[in-house]
């Protein structure tokens, strides 16, 4: 049953989202829909090549077309010095190529004219000559000293990016070294992309008049790219207005600036008239940041009853033309270190090598925290081998292996401090609701059938909420967030965070979390985000921060607020304030419950009846500065079938027990879970950017790059404990990235377990069924 | 995504056309349901410089059943055959079902799919399948072409840049015969293009025995296949298990693919084995399901 946001108490609650009619009605206002007196359109031209000198830039066939107002190139912006731009991650980006185009789709000039048709009819006409080079697609072939140096701005004359490692590598070589079993398995997790279904763009409306610039950009990080934006152009960060209106899917895409964005700037800033840019369905897939393209070694040592004694990671990060990556400052390889998962390992050691080749630059966080799905994925896995090798079922392994209850807060041998969970009552709700003795039994008579019938198990422990200013920040801007809360004489409130949402359901959600802490409904509150100019300092909503960081912020400006109402409680009841008491709804007189007032009534006395000498209004403001990130955890598993004459993988069920301790609204939670797994679906079985040897991007549109859809999407079950966070003021942890990040290692564990009986252990994503086939082949199995 | 500038003509008879055709020449394009055409012009892998919208040619929009063969009109869309089930040619309704999804299927035409020659076209394989003919027509001449002679290579068929194809012909099948058929379509996702297609349609007598029998392929070879060895395996024998193997495997050998991100060339042939025994099979099903409750 869901319930309309007039429940009082809503917290817990399954209220209908009050952003979905509008939505569902087609009467959201995303990027596209904005349409500005006097605006001109944007239109990029790109290298054919993904690796190639420019010869010349001719642009004066492009001028002809009726309606041209501009072309730029990147000698021009040389010239202002903005061919480049810093990215998040440290390194810098071209805005439009010069010199040399480090990738197939690069930004070579923009175009901007009366309308988008001549933009694009003029873009056809610049003419540009390369030089083809050697493209560099394959980064371990990057590493080698054959390879070409792709980046000439850098003065390191290699490709080789970053190296970053952490735990113990003489004690880690020790343990594996001193134990009874070790397992070794290369996994990589291919390229992948985001893919919202409404791609980037912007409107940039620079005001000459004024000096003031408008900015309506699809950002999940609208503050941080106002102050990006006013470090690249030198203009004042208080005369830059970004508005992030609605947005269709973030899923980290959105995080960083393109070199679009800039250009848009740049040419409203000369033009003096609004500039409008919008990707194509091309452009989004092929040039903005992709995510993962982590290839990974790993080995796990254990005793022979099955206790991990050692893990070690060494992976090799591609990250494209450049190092794009969104992640904090002091994380180049972000939380990857979560690797040792729901497992007390003794020591681990990781590292990782960033690398550059010739492909789109990245890699963002695509629904996760950081290269925490890789972690988790990587993890999983491996587990999964290592139950094969001591022929044990691949739950009993993991409870041998979990961090109990009691471990809590537990210190993992790479650094984090677990917060809270409770891996067995997790686990056991997933095997419960999906009959797990039942359906092994079930296999095994299947199999003597015949079948092809496997059971894959993935119980991942996620970081999430970034994070703490110790440790956290981007740019130097530390990662907390911030929530603003006014209430009205009318006791009607407006909240203001420094998140924006894309679909996460934060105008229900956090209006549950501030009405349920002042006693009103979720349609007394309105939620407002993404814009810079109305809204606190945040740094946005990606990393399933927002709960943990922003979410944090706003229990606490509402207990502000509440202290502040109590006091003119205790004015309006006649009694101290320390006699005034709050039952979640009213304030009343300590042992004379009849005597009671409702907020509604102190918010009007805040602005008509006040204490003597208090000072009028009642609002308040938090930046909350989190002490830890959270940890939430999940239990899922899944069950497969493979047709052995066509590969095909039918996925009969999937069970995704969920722990993201306090639960704020729960069909929201499960909206976030479905549309997670189903990401995680389409990347275990159909999803991969991949090149030929010319540096051709195979991916670059949906027909190609492939989106589950309700068809193949199996059905998803899901189920939750509830073990709260013992720091978050709610007791929340973040939820949104959680499906992303936990499931492939099932499918993948599931499609594995199928074939195990014939010695497959290892199967690489994704899962084609031409590629099942060949494996069937290989075994025999194709004849039934 | 926008094409580039074109001059667009809508005209509302053949003789239009015809003129519109003379004065351009290849410049011109036919724009039928745009669902192939349009894309290509967005992309800008396609430029002409005129389009002439035959949407008009409200004598297109008509099927008529006559002298034992179905006469499709160029206008007829995939949705006609999607909502409805002509048990004289179930092929029909089980392909349309498979093609692209339900917004191609309102507007893209079964002429529009055979004259835009893609290998991988669902349309192509099941009339084959159904040895199927067309009419052409240009201002001076009027021919009609069986379809196993209509495709020439990838994109290229026949047709000259002056006519048109103005109607598909079926033949039918004696009025009492029982008629099978299947469409088993191999796609990564729902809405995709075939990875491997197989029509197969099965004309039985009483008798059980195959008094014809159509096998049509689809994205394995440079244009839609016919497998013709293993129609004429099947023609005047009983489906037998052993049979249907032989000719699964005959259709494999004839189909032609090659290794692309959507398999490998053995991968394909593999799964047109499997899809054609499976249809045959079904079919077999099929028939004997309707022997027992006449019976
Ligand atoms: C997203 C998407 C998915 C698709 N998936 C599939 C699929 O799964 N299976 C499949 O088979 N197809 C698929 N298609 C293609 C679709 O079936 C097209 O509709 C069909 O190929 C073309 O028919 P049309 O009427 O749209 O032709 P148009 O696009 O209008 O024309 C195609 C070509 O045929 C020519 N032409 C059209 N009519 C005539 C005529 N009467 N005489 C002479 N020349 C003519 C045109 O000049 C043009 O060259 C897909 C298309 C899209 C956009």
């Amino acid at each position: 049953m869901n319930l309309d946001a007039t429940e009082t108490q809503p917290l817990g609650k399954a209220i209908k989202r009050k952003e979905d009619p509008r939505f569902i009605r087609g009467q959201g206002r995303y990027l596209d829909d904005i349409v500005l007196p006097k605006m001109l359109y944007m239109a990029m031209v790109r290298s054919p090549y993904a690796h190639a000198r420019i010869k010349s830039i001719r642009v004066e066939d492009a001028y002809l077309v009726e309606g041209v107002k501009a072309v730029l190139t990147g000698e021009d912006l040389a010239s202002m010095n903005l061919a480049w731009m810093p990215t998040l991650a440290g390194d810098q980006q071209m805005v439009l190529a010069t010199g040399k185009v480090l990738l197939q789709y690069q930004e070579v000039a923009a175009i901007v004219a009366e309308t988008r048709e001549s933009a694009e009819d003029a873009a056809s006409k610049v003419q540009v000559e390369y030089e083809p080079l050697t493209p560099v697609m394959d980064p371990f072939f990057a590493l080698s000293a054959e390879a070409p140096v792709l980046r000439e701005d850098r003065e390191q004359k290699n490709n080789h990016i970053f190296h970053w490692e952490v735990g113990d590598h003489e004690e880690t070589d020790a343990a594996l070294a001193a134990s009874a079993i070790v397992v070794k398995e290369q996994i990589r997790m291919p390229r992948v992309h985001p893919a919202p279904l409404e791609p980037c763009g912007c409107v940039a409306d620079y005001q000459k008049s004024t000096g003031k610039l408008i900015w309506y950009v699809t950002s999940q990080a609208p503050h941080a790219h106002r102050t990006v934006l006013s470090m690249v152009s030198g203009l004042p960060e208080h005369m830059i207005h970004v508005i992030s209106p609605d947005i269709g899917g973030g899923f980290g895409n959105k995080v960083p600036v393109y070199p679009g964005y800039v250009c848009a700037v740049v040419m409203s800033m000369q033009l003096g008239r609004p500039v409008k840019w919008v990707e194509t369905r091309t452009e989004n897939v092929a040039t903005t940041n992709f995510a993962r393209d982590y290839h990974m070694t790993a080995e796990i040592g254990a005793t022979e009853d099955g206790r991990v004694t050692a893990l070690k990671v060494s992976t090799i990060a591609d990250h494209g033309a450049f190092d794009a990556a969104a992640d904090p400052s002091k994380f180049p390889a972000g939380l990857f270190s979560i690797v040792t998962g729901s497992y007390r390992f003794p020591v681990a050691f990781a590292e990782v090598d960033g690398v550059y080749t010739n492909k789109a630059p990245g890699g963002v966080a695509y629904r996760c925290s950081f290269r925490v799905t890789e972690a988790s994925f990587l993890i999983e896995r491996v587990m999964n081998t290592l139950a094969y090798r001591l022929n044990l079922d691949p739950v009993e392994l993991r409870r041998r292996n979990f961090i109990g209850v009691d471990d809590f807060p537990y210190q993992s041998p790479l650094g984090w401090t677990y917060d809270s969970g409770d891996y067995e009552k997790t686990l056991n709700t997933a095997l419960d609701m999906i009959d797990y003795r039942g359906l092994r039994s079930e296999q095994q008579k299947r199999r003597e059938q015949g079948e092809l019938v496997g059971i894959g198990v993935s119980t991942f422990t996620e970081i999430v909420g970034a994070g703490p200013s110790h440790t956290f920040d981007i740019l130097g801007i530390k990662m907390f967030d911030s929530c603003e809360i006014r209430i009205h004489p009318t006791g009607k409130a407006i909240a203001r965070l420094g998140a924006r949402h894309q679909g996460q359901g934060h105008e229900t959600t956090f209006a549950q979390l501030i009405a349920q802490e002042l006693g009103l409904s979720a349609a007394d509150v309105l939620i407002e985000e993404g814009d810079t100019d109305t809204a606190p300092y945040g740094l946005g909503t990606y990393a399933s921060r927002s709960t943990p960081t922003a979410g944090g912020a706003a229990a606490l400006a509402a207990r502000r607020v509440r202290n502040k109402a109590q006091q003119i409680a205790a004015h309006l009841l006649e009694v101290s304030p320390e006699d005034v008491q709050w039952d979640g709804s009213r304030f009343s007189a300590k042992g004379l419950s009849s005597r009671n007032v409702s907020m509604a009534d102190v918010a009007l006395a805040a602005y008509t009846n006040l204490p003597k000498g208090m000072e009028p209004g009642l609002e308040a403001t938090y930046y909350y500065d989190p002490p830890n990130l959270t940890f939430p955890n999940g239990a899922y598993i899944a069950v497969v079938s493979i047709d052995r004459e066509t590969g095909q993988v039918h996925v009969e069920r999937f069970v995704a027990v969920d722990d993201c301790g306090t639960v704020i609204n729960p069909m929201v939670v499960d909206g976030q879970i479905h549309g997670g797994l189903t990401e995680g679906f389409g990347i275990a079985f159909m999803q991969e950017i991949a090149f030929d040897a010319d540096g051709n991007n195979l991916a670059p549109n949906f027909m190609d790059y492939l989106v589950p859809t309700a068809v193949e999407t199996p059905r998803w079950e899901t189920g939750r404990t509830v073990t709260p966070s013992p720091h978050h003021p709610i007791g929340a942890k973040g939820v949104g990235e959680s499906p992303n990040v936990g499931s492939p290692a099932a499918f993948v564990n599931a499609v594995v377990d199928a074939l195990s009986p014939y010695g497959v252990t290892n199967l690489e994503i994704p899962l084609f069924p031409w590629k099942i086939w060949e494996v069937l082949k290989q075994h025999g199995l194709t004849e039934s | 995504m926008f094409p580039n500038p074109f001059q667009y003509y809508a005209p509302q008879s053949l003789d239009e056309i015809f003129q519109i055709l003379d004065k351009y020449g290849d410049e011109a394009k036919i724009l039928a349901g745009g669902q192939s055409l349009l894309p290509m012009m967005k992309l800008r892998l396609a430029a002409p410089s005129v389009l002439i919208d035959v949407n008009g040619i409200s004598q297109w929009a008509n099927v008529n059943a006559q002298d034992q063969s179905l006469q499709i009109g160029a206008l007829m869309r995939h949705r006609d055959w999607e909502h409805a089930l002509d048990s004289r040619v179930p092929l029909l309704h089980s392909t349309a079902v498979h093609i692209a999804d339900p917004l191609v299927r309102n507007r893209g035409t079964m002429a529009g799919s055979l004259a835009h020659a893609d290998p991988a076209a669902d349309w192509g394989a099941a009339l084959l399948a159904l040895k199927a003919s067309v009419a052409i027509q240009s201002a001076h001449r009027l021919r009609e072409v069986p379809l196993r002679e209509f495709f020439v290579d990838t994109f290229t068929t026949v047709l000259e840049p002056q006519e048109l194809l103005t109607e598909i012909r079926i033949p039918l099948p004696q009025n009492d015969a029982f008629v099978g058929a299947r469409y088993f379509k191999l796609e990564r996702k729902v809405g995709d293009f075939a990875v491997v297609g197989v029509a197969v349609t099965v004309v039985l007598n009483p008798e059980g025995v195959v008094t014809d029998a159509g096998i049509g392929l689809a994205a394995v070879g440079a244009t839609p296949l016919a497998a013709v060895n293993a129609e004429s395996l099947l023609r005047g024998q009983r489906l037998t298990l052993d049979l249907v193997q032989e000719a699964a495997s005959e259709a494999a050998k004839e189909s032609d693919p090659i290794t692309d991100r959507r398999g490998s060339e053995d991968y394909k042939r593999a799964m047109v084995n499997v899809f054609v025994k499976r249809g045959l099979t079904a079919v077999h099903k099929d028939w004997q399901l309707q022997m027992d409750i006449s019976a």
